[in-house]
């Protein structure tokens, strides 16, 4: 299979030069270099020019509402745990009103892959201050510049005891591509967190801005083996932004400790001769 | 009562005390008591939101045929302490009988001494310890006690207490049969029992199980096939989640406890558009969360089944009570217009049959169904014959084989079909790929903002509910055909009218019902026969605004201008429907 393969008739409707062309093009190289059936894979998906993506791919798609590509793809996932399962949303989505579902996700360790468009700005509602935003930057929602801090996802994700936590960045595209593959790979919840410059209202975080910072963790000889490590890199931004993977380790994913589909997947279990009668005889 | 006349199956049981004293525990092994005997019980129970302290109760309703509802007049009455004394007192019938802690001195009984009532004080905290039990365990006494008074064999309750302590073994079983035992004999050889005129006396039946609306929603869904339910614990309808839960490994089951109610919504809609059948529980609250992901069902025609456990909102509201305020809410819950269904059962095998042919609806129609239920039908136990699995099949509904994919050039999810149900396929089969798209979208489910598409899209979903309206059951006129004055309601408000209808049978008032258990679509056309038949029309609702009575008017002109309303957080009793009827329609 090749990558054009998961084009659909409909082209991406984002803003010439916009990061997640990138995204979308690692996306597809990411599931012909694993050479998935797109009919095995559901990607599902939030609400904001990420989410727009839904008409770009074709795989099976489920486009959720905003904040809530997670729930769906877990309930996907246990009742057919034979699928891939793949969410993608944006910054707000995620970290903002879908906060809760991400930590949760996290800890479940549901075996998902969590694509995040990050272009640390609300760019489909015209550029508002997101939760990735940088303090004092100035939007049309906070013209006197951001008064948060800027939530770190990475560490978040740790905290929230993911077992596969990444950055990438979509002005590597090549790399973009093998972070999704190993990502996909992983068996277990993983987060990809992806720089995404928004061409037209973020000014601040710009190709030129990342492509200046940005440098390969794994280039440099780190190992994601060591959460403290990972805590460590994952207050790294400034100068130096590393991408990369920042901490993996094996557990059982949520799925594989559920009793009721280790002889086969919950969709395929038969609903003929299903009989009550011995829980009816409990409540005599 | 006759000062002599003796009682024979027809009692109203209570007990009471403060949270933690095992009050629940103790009611459900007199219920199944007395049914296992071959006896029918309805039972209710009161409790606030807390875990210890506050005031408890738990009464059972006894007789010979089937009964719907409990009754306000208490025949005998266990008193854990004071309160139970001070708050039921004028609850008591004439020749009532009260069991109270004998050695608890600061249970005062001189208020009772002007009820017309019998006064049977037993060492119940003594009787446990001296048995070699803890002083929480007076319950098992109480129980004892209790049915030597009413001359009730002990085997009954024998077998209760080994079935409902099994898991805890043989040692645990036998410490609770002797205290019961410590508590039948203390009773039968300190009272003369026949003087007490209320009496119970087991008669031959099938067994029949004791089980609650939630319970029966549950079992319902596993015989319906549901395999995956994602909830949030919310009081009333939490015993929903614990109940498939516990069934869990016998049915093959995933039960998800989710991080909130927004998440347990989605996570049921991924799971049925993957192909399962799934279901998620809440009450009004928990609901109020979900509204989003309820457009998200419908925008993207997928099956999902809810069953909205009603309490007394707004807000926080009264978590451990009754009301049916939240009906005009699902009618209109979520942004725009799209079809749902809402069924409201009247009682326990309602609930049951109900719920089997929600799933069947949901995938039928691709739309989101409710079993609308509340506090009161959703707790209360009922003895009831076992359901029986065959009367409803499982009806999947369109959903395409792999072998007709197969043969598609190029499948359209949401073809613009005739009858507006557009074949599904699930994600992994071969040729079935397609875009599951809150965003409005064309007949392969990528988002389009096409106009014509719109209008036509919208004309599809809408469309299903006219078809719905022809296949769902006419709401069931109960009574004669022709009477003096006719009640109509729908949801668990069933039960009390029905037992109230008993006491104007009795009294040869001719009085029929109408009770509607599918509410939406509304099922205008019956309604409208019953009222143009009617020579008065009654609205009997557990709510403040007569939302039944709002949707009879906007469906089909008629207003209806007397109501009995309450919205107290309690259900009706038979006795007060009664009374407010012959009061207010003398002929």
């Amino acid at each position: 299979m090749k990558p054009e393969d998961l084009n659909t008739p409909h082209k991406p409707t984002w803003c010439p030069g916009c990061g997640n062309y990138a995204i979308w093009v690692a996306l597809k190289n990411a599931v012909a270099k694993l050479e998935l059936d797109p009919s095995r894979v559901v990607i599902s998906y939030g609400i904001g020019c990420s989410g727009n993506e839904n008409n770009f791919v074709g795989t099976y798609a489920f486009h959720s509402l905003h904040g809530r590509p997670v729930p769906p793809a877990n309930g996907i996932k246990m009742v057919n745990h034979e699928l891939t399962v793949i969410a993608v949303s944006g910054d707000g989505d995620a970290y903002g009103e879908g906060g809760n579902h991400f930590i949760h996700a996290c800890r479940g360790n549901h075996d998902i892959t969590y694509l995040v468009h990050n272009n640390e700005m609300y760019s489909l509602t015209t550029g508002q201050a997101s939760p990735t935003s940088q303090k004092g930057m100035p939007s049309k929602s906070t013209p006197e510049g951001v008064l948060e801090r800027p939530l770190n996802p990475i560490a978040l994700a740790l905290t929230a005891e993911a077992t596969f936590v990444a950055r990438g960045f979509s002005g590597k595209e090549e790399h973009l591509t093998d972070l999704m593959v190993k990502a996909i790979q992983h068996k277990g919840f993983s987060l990809v967190d992806i720089l995404q410059p928004c061409v037209t209202f973020n000014k601040l975080n710009t190709f030129p801005y990342f492509y200046e910072r940005v440098y390969d963790l794994q280039k440099e000889g780190y190992q994601p083996n060591d959460k403290e490590k990972a805590f460590k890199k994952a207050q790294e931004w400034g100068e130096r932004i590393p991408i990369g993977i920042f901490y993996q380790e094996k557990r059982p994913a949520y799925h594989s400790e559920l009793f009721s589909i280790k002889e086969k997947p919950l969709v395929r279990q038969s609903l003929a001769g299903i009989d009550i009668t011995k829980s009816m005889r409990e409540l005599v | 009562m006759k000062q002599n006349s003796i009682s024979i199956n027809n009692l109203n049981w209570k007990i009471a005390g403060e949270a933690g004293y095992g009050i629940k525990a103790s009611g459900l092994m007199f219920a199944k008591a007395c049914a296992r005997g071959g006896l029918q019980i309805f039972d209710y129970s009161e409790y606030p939101s807390l875990i210890r302290g506050g005031h408890n109760t738990y009464q059972v309703n006894v007789s010979e045929e089937e009964v719907f509802s409990p009754q306000s007049e208490v025949n005998l009455l266990v008193a854990l302490n004071q309160d139970t004394i001070d708050f039921h007192k004028d609850e008591l019938s004439n020749q009532a009988g009260v069991i109270y802690e004998q050695e608890d001195k600061k249970i005062e009984i001189t208020s009772l001494k002007k009820n017309n009532c019998q006064l049977f004080p037993v060492p119940l905290s003594r009787l446990a310890k001296e048995n070699g039990g803890k002083e929480i365990m007076r319950n098992s006494v109480a129980l004892g006690a209790s049915f030597a008074l009413l001359n009730y064999d002990f085997k009954y309750l024998q077998s209760v207490i080994q079935d409902s302590f099994q898991k805890k073994g043989k040692e645990v079983i036998d410490l609770n049969v002797k205290i019961a035992e410590a508590g039948f004999n203390y009773v039968s050889q300190n009272f003369d029992v026949a003087k007490y005129p209320y009496q119970l006396k087991h008669l031959k039946s099938s067994p029949r199980m004791v089980l609650t609306g939630n319970e029966a929603i549950a079992l319902g869904a596993i015989q319906a096939g549901c395999k995956f339910i994602s909830a949030y614990p919310m009081t009333p309808a939490t015993p929903i989640l614990h109940y498939l839960a516990s069934q869990q490994k016998n049915h093959n089951l995933i039960v998800k406890q989710t991080e909130d109610e927004i998440s347990a919504i989605t996570m049921a809609i991924g799971a049925n558009y993957a192909g399962v059948r799934a279901m998620t529980c809440t009450s009004g609250g928990g609901f109020s969360l979900m509204v989003e992901g309820l457009g998200l069902a419908g925008m993207t025609e997928t099956p999902l089944v809810i069953a909205e456990v009603q309490r007394p909102g707004p807000a926080t509201g009264l978590p451990t009570w009754t009301e049916q305020a939240d009906l005009r809410f699902l009618i209109h819950a979520a942004q725009g217009e799209f079809p749902r269904i809402i069924i409201a059962p009247g009682d326990v095998e309602e609930s049951f049959y109900a719920t089997q042919s929600a799933f069947n609806l949901a995938e039928k129609y691709q739309l989101p169904v409710f079993i609308l239920s509340d506090k009161f039908l959703a707790e209360s136990n009922k003895s009831q014959e076992f359901f029986d699995p065959k009367i409803i099949k499982i009806e999947r509904g369109a959903l395409l084989t792999n072998t007709q994919l197969q043969k598609m050039r190029k499948y359209r999810r949401y073809a613009f079909a005739k009858s507006g149900i557009s074949p599904r396929s699930i994600p992994g089969q071969k040729g079935g790929i397609f875009n599951a798209n809150s965003d409005e979208h064309d007949q392969f489910g990528y988002s389009s903002e096409d106009a014509e598409n719109r209008a036509r899209m919208m004309e599809k979903r809408l469309g299903k509910l006219d078809q719905v309206a022809l296949e769902i059951p006419d709401p069931i006129l109960y009574g004669p055909a022709k009477a003096d004055l006719t009640l109509i309601a729908w949801g668990s408000t069933k039960g009390p009218i029905i037992e109230a209808m008993k006491l104007f049978e009795k009294n040869r008032i001719r009085v029929n019902f109408l009770h509607v258990m599918y509410v939406y679509p509304f099922p205008a056309e019956k309604v409208k026969e019953v009222i143009r038949k009617a020579k008065k029309m009654v609205l009997i609702e557990n709510n403040a605004t007569a939302q039944l009575g709002s949707l009879i008017r906007e469906f089909t002109g008629i207003e209806i201008d007397r109501k009995l309303l309450k919205f107290s957080g309690r259900p009706f009793y038979p006795s007060e429907i009664y009374q407010y009827l012959t009061d207010n329609f003398k002929k």
